[in-house]
């Protein structure tokens, strides 16, 4: 079951991210925006049910990617800590939107190899999208890191606030399907080095890295996010949606 | 100068009883008017106003769906609700993109928004209070928005009238999306079915009342008929969407709730109960449930977001710079 | 505060082997924020696989007063058009 395992860890990021970045629609700064966040969130939703559906698939269980989304309480979650953080403002959307993809982004391109085709499949779709994550996102870094003198201690208070979490994106289960989550860390590192220069943002000194999410031990920000999403599920026990 | 292409360019016009004729025999010819052509301040101000309106609407229209967008009970419901409200959203934008060739900004439209100044759709100031709702939404409030915006393609504004072919052109799935998720909850559990029921009673009338005044009590009617920037009344829209609704309704199984509406087989459609327009006239002067709570949030958005579009724009202006320098 | 952001037009190309179209407008910072906005509000259903941004404040436009002087000349220069030669029909096709 480890490929299993894996693939909830990761359709669990998806979806608690593209959760997040739904909450922004219809309150972005500019319209644009609002369309932008729509679309990254439609991505990352769309990428969570391929992987739902393939793990309910897996498991052999008869479950469907919606019971494995809407039935599982928050301590068999196994996404990491970064995608749950709260929006806060936009820098801090940017910013764990652009450590999320610019780890996925290598993560899919290794995957396209798979010698499973599901996964393979999903990757080919998943690459492209997540290229264009890290773009727009790094796009806005760069922008308020190096924009007004708001925007920039926006941007580094953002940094701060994320650095106890985006070491977690390494973790996660091992399985031979599925790329090694830590080799990829050198190129998550030259992504958001690049990045971090053009925008004249500062990399802060080590702190402790939270984890635990791959465990089902999640900060208390989750259990919140889950009940408002799985309200109708849980209200309406066996009820078509 | 004409150097502003896209954008209206002298907006004084000599209103001479001539141009005045010249410019309706245009219009009775079929002919598009384009942001550039000498148009009567009238006909400028209307447009200013109608699609600035209808941008707004769209805007707000955001926030009762965005309101269940993470409460969505299955990830292709929670997809599909998000890709229409995201439509939603670049609707307003090609809305007030239209506006904008008028020589009006959408930083000055988005202010009278917030000040209160400028209206919108009256339905959006009624809560979204059950996921029926997102059914109800979709299948009645686009209903007969797609009345209205299929009529508007004609409108003899060029960009108005291409701005809502884009928009009738995406808009085509909103409303069976929202029918289908009546369709289910109508073949679902009681409290499904109930639900749905409910979401019928609220909607109903606000929908109605979507399509505007009686045609006898619009304010600007006729001469926008005239100019044809409005082509069907009122009451003709309104009409036909009840016409079209009210067999939907009863292959959902439930029950409209209006006790005196009666096929009239003389006239080919149904007669319907009074509405009331004290109720109307009411949320449209800002006293409905949301009224409040809806600017307040588009406003908040606007006003939380002002530190990223300076950022943005200074960053321009450094690269600028730059570049001027090297 | 008070600076608005610019206007831009967007022009699609649907695809390969035709030209770039007029779509709509849309508000940005610069190119690039331009770029990516264009890509997120008129290419959501695969519209196009190239994207043009223009300032909006960059395009010239003719005088639409002038539209008489300007385009009407043209319409009796009918020598210009092929169906204006007589050629039998025993030629073929030319």
């Amino acid at each position: 079951m480890a490929l299993y395992r894996a693939l909830i860890e990761l359709a669990d990021d998806h979806l608690v991210l593209g959760h997040r970045l739904s909450e922004w629609c219809g309150h972005a700064p500019m319209l644009e925006e609002d369309l932008a966040l729509s679309n990254f969130a439609l991505d990352l939703i769309g990428t969570a049910r391929s992987l739902y559906a393939y793990a309910a698939e897996i498991e052999g269980k008869g479950r469907s990617e919606d019971d494995l989304a809407y039935l599982r309480n928050e301590r068999e979650y196994l996404n990491c800590l970064l995608v749950e953080r709260p929006n806060g403002d936009f820098a801090h959307t940017m910013l764990r939107e652009f450590y999320f993809a610019a780890f996925m982004e290598p993560f899919w391109q290794a995957a396209l190899a798979s010698n499973d085709k599901v996964i393979a499949g999903i990757a080919g779709k998943a690459v492209k999208e997540m290229a264009y994550h890290m773009r727009h996102a790094g796009e806005w870094i760069v922008r308020l890191g190096d924009g007004t003198e708001e925007s920039a201690a926006r941007m580094q208070a953002a940094v701060v606030d994320l650095h106890p979490y985006w070491e977690e994106l390494f973790s996660g289960g091992d399985c031979d399907a599925l790329p090694d989550r830590a080799a990829l860390r050198p190129a998550w590192e030259a992504s958001v080095k690049a990045v971090f220069a053009e925008a004249n943002l500062d990399w802060p000194e080590p702190v402790y890295g939270q984890n635990g999410g791959r465990d089902g031990m999640h900060s208390e920000v989750l259990g919140r996010m889950l009940s408002d999403m799985q309200y109708l599920q849980r209200a309406h026990p066996g009820a078509t949606w | 100068m004409y150097s502003q292409g896209l954008i209206g360019a002298d907006s004084r016009t000599e209103e001479t009883d001539e141009f005045l004729a010249a410019f309706q025999a245009r219009i009775d010819a079929e002919e598009k008017i384009e942001p550039t052509d000498a148009m009567p301040e009238g006909y400028r101000r209307t447009l200013i106003r109608q699609i600035g309106q209808h941008a707004h609407s769209e805007i707000v229209g955001m926030l009762p769906e965005g309101n269940w967008i993470t409460r969505a009970p299955s990830l292709k419901r929670k997809l599909a609700l998000l890709a229409k409200v995201q439509d939603e959203g670049g609707h307003g934008l090609y809305l007030y993109s239209a506006a904008e060739t008028l020589g009006v900004t959408r930083e000055q439209m988005t202010e009278e928004l917030h000040a209160g100044k400028a209206k919108y759709s009256s339905i959006f100031n009624y809560p979204a209070l059950s996921w029926a709702d997102m059914g109800a939404i979709g299948w009645l409030v686009d209903g007969a928005a797609i009345m209205n915006q299929v009529a508007l393609c004609r409108c003899s504004y060029g960009p108005y009238a291409r701005a809502m072919i884009r928009v009738c052109a995406e808009e085509s799935f909103h409303q069976r999306q929202g029918y289908e998720i009546m369709l289910t909850l109508c073949n679902g559990t009681k409290e499904q079915k109930e639900m749905a029921q409910d979401a019928l009673n609220r909607f109903w009338w606000p929908a109605l009342m979507m399509f505007g005044p009686h045609d006898g009590d619009s304010a600007h009617s006729e001469q926008s008929m005239k100019w044809k920037i409005k082509r069907f009344s009122n009451d003709a829209l309104r009409e036909k969407f009840i016409n079209a609704t009210v067999p939907q309704a009863e292959f959902l199984g439930l029950t409209v709730p209006d006790p005196d509406l009666e096929w009239n087989a003389e006239k080919g459609g149904y007669d319907h109960g009074d509405i009331d327009w004290d109720e109307f006239w009411r949320v449209v002067k800002g006293d409905g449930v949301m009224n409040r709570e809806r600017v307040q949030m588009r406003k908040d958005a606007w006003d939380n977001g002002a530190w990223v579009r300076e950022a943005a724009l200074a960053h321009a202006g450094k690269r600028a710079a730059k570049v001027a320098a090297e | 505060m008070g600076d608005v952001t610019p206007l831009w037009e967007v022009f699609i190309r649907p695809r390969n082997g035709l030209a770039h179209k007029h779509v709509g407008s849309l508000h940005a910072a610069d190119e690039a924020l331009a770029l990516s906005a264009a890509r997120d509000v008129y290419t959501r259903r695969e519209e196009g696989t190239s994207i043009w941004v223009v300032r909006s404040e960059a395009i010239a436009a003719s005088d639409p007063a002038r539209a008489g002087e300007n385009f009407d000349p043209a319409e009796d220069k009918i020598y210009r058009h092929p169906t204006f030669y007589k050629i039998p029909d025993d030629v073929g096709h030319m």
